[in-house]
């Protein structure tokens, strides 16, 4: 049962966005979340989801992975149409009592919902395509300059390293001590919230014991290995910019100029 | 004046530093031992016996109390050198899985020498190295949790020999494998001492992994009681038994004959010698009888 975590969401292949640097990854990512928060009204947002369903379709990824991804946000979806159409002054279309929707209401529930949306498929794809640990490699590089004012990248992007590396380790390690407290009579599938919330108790403190006798013997392996922070650190792998993320940057950046364009010259239908 | 050696240690006291003014225990009392280049030394002790200790000492994770210990020369108190002999003196512990920092097999060979800031193509030719002299190139996208007991302290043991040591010090390297990863991490270990010229440290308490190496230090209760060829250590059955120890399952027969009065040598070590020998006895016994 605990094998079946994963962590993450990533769905291994081989497609050109499962190969695209991770930097421009990441780049291109935040750069598609501005691109939705720049169209202004429902053609140009529209126009811009198409960024997304070409990267979809571009990584030979399942099209339910987009439901998965929009499924849990549905309620935080819902919730911001109902405000919006409810609380939003605007030409009224309906009243009844107190109640009263209004046009400009309706048209901005409307595009919070596609944006939120499509925010969230979109980006999900970063996840889907890349590994944690190129991820984590990828975050290191593109935010080195900040070690300028003090933020400790290296350190971060270590520990989320060490993290994922024994992620799979600790699982493994409580599969087992839930057995060897189960041989020893621990009932943990039976009682009420609490009664089971208790059970946990036994595994969770060996776990935290062994957990921090890992951690101490990791420390003095990487001391034995030199390790003293990230000054003066190479790496074994170069990430290196190849012909298609530079393909990726143009056609993200073709979209930024349509979107623009649209909001300047598009019809004036469905705006704010 | 001799010439030193690769690692000394003079005198070497050492305690773990006491809380409520508790007198502190010496784990190391007075040590004194040699290691010269090139050679491949057993350090034999049972549990709480200081070998551990011992061994920290001669990478610079512990520093002695009192007492000083030199790597190649240089004073391992001296803190400006430390990387120095870090370099010098490779460590691998007993737990494999507390040792591999990087979800990748290559990468985590890699680790150490990114932390001494190598190009990354010598990197990239050093890890290939060290990964085919373990015999764990193929394995080298691997994650670590899908590899064996024994082929991760293999890859243990190339992220050290990737930083190119001119010693390696194995703490107890396999005392949490099954009987087939002992026999790959050791035969993994001589080879690094034949093949590769590098002087091999090896902490144990298996007695048979100890009759393997050239030289056997025996420590108990923070000293160094004997010190020779494991032939020299090993004939000396009723000393190491009065300090809990054992000798392997082939010398501890011939003794035990021996005591009953047949004649046999004294120092046996493997079990063909031991064969041999008893055949030779009963041989000798059935022209007599």
């Amino acid at each position: 049962m605990l094998k079946d975590i994963t962590f993450g969401q990533y769905f291994p292949g081989d497609s050109v966005i499962h190969r695209l640097d991770p930097r421009i990854k990441l780049i291109l990512t935040v750069a598609y979340i501005a691109l939705l928060f720049v169209a202004d009204g429902m053609i140009p947002l529209l126009f811009s989801i198409l960024l997304a369903a070409l990267a979809y379709a571009l990584s030979k990824l399942s099209w339910k992975l987009v439901l998965r991804s929009i499924k849990p946000i549905m309620p935080i979806v819902i919730f911001t149409a109902v405000l919006n159409i409810f609380f939003i002054d605007g030409e009224p279309l309906f009243e009844w009592g107190f109640i009263k929707i209004t046009d400009r209401g309706v048209l901005t529930a409307a595009l919070m919902c596609v944006r939120i949306i499509s925010l969230i498929a979109g980006s999900s794809l970063l996840t889907y395509t890349t590994t944690p640990i190129a991820l984590t490699d990828g975050l290191e590089r593109l935010l080195k300059p900040l070690t300028k004012i003090k933020v400790p990248v290296h350190e971060l992007s270590m520990m989320m390293t060490i993290a994922l590396r024994f992620i799979p380790t600790l699982i493994d390690e409580t599969g087992k001590i839930i057995s060897a407290q189960k041989a020893r009579g621990a009932d943990m599938e039976s009682g009420n919230a609490i009664q089971k919330a208790k059970a946990l108790i036994p595994i969770l403190i060996p776990l935290f014991i062994s957990a921090f006798r890992r951690a101490d013997e990791l420390a003095l392996a990487m001391e034995c290995r030199c390790y003293r922070g990230g000054e003066g650190r190479t790496r074994l792998r170069q990430l290196k910019m190849a012909g298609r993320d530079w393909v990726a940057v143009l056609v993200v950046a073709a979209f930024f100029a349509g979107v623009i364009l649209l909001n300047i010259y598009g019809p004036g239908v469905m705006r704010l | 004046m001799a010439k030193e050696k690769f690692i000394e240690a003079k005198k070497i006291s050492f305690s773990y530093p006491s809380y409520d003014g508790e007198i502190p225990e010496l784990v190391l009392d007075d040590i004194s031992i040699g290691i010269n280049e090139g050679e491949l030394l057993a350090v034999l002790g049972h549990n709480g016996s200081g070998k551990s200790t011992l061994a920290k000492h001669f990478n610079a994770i512990l520093i002695p109390t009192e007492g000083k210990v030199s790597v190649d020369g240089i004073d391992s108190a001296d803190e400006s050198r430390l990387y120095e002999i870090r370099q010098e003196v490779g460590m691998v512990f007993q737990n494999p899985d507390n040792q591999i920092v990087a979800t990748i097999v290559e990468e985590d060979v890699a680790f150490a020498l990114e932390n001494l800031g190598v190009p990354p193509e010598e990197i990239r030719r050093r890890v290939d190295d060290a990964l085919k002299k373990v015999g764990m190139y193929e394995y080298r996208m691997h994650a670590p949790d899908q590899l064996s007991g024994g082929q991760k302290q293999r890859v243990a043991i190339a992220g050290i020999i990737a930083m190119r040591p001119r010693c390696v010090v194995l703490d107890e390297p396999t005392a949490m494998l099954d009987p087939k990863g002992r026999r790959e991490v050791m035969s993994t270990i001589k080879q690094l001492n034949s093949e590769l010229g590098i002087t091999v440290v090896l902490i144990t308490h298996y007695m048979d992994e100890a009759a393997m190496c050239k030289r056997v230090a025996v420590v108990d209760d923070g000293r160094v009681l004997m010190d020779g060829t494991p032939r020299e250590v090993f004939s000396r059955v009723d000393e190491l038994k009065a300090h809990g120890l054992d000798v392997p399952q082939v010398t501890e027969l011939c003794w035990e004959l021996r005591k009953e009065g047949y004649d046999l040598p004294s120092c046996v070590l493997t079990e063909d010698e031991c064969a041999a020998a008893i055949e030779k006895l009963l041989k000798g016994g059935a022209q007599n009888g």
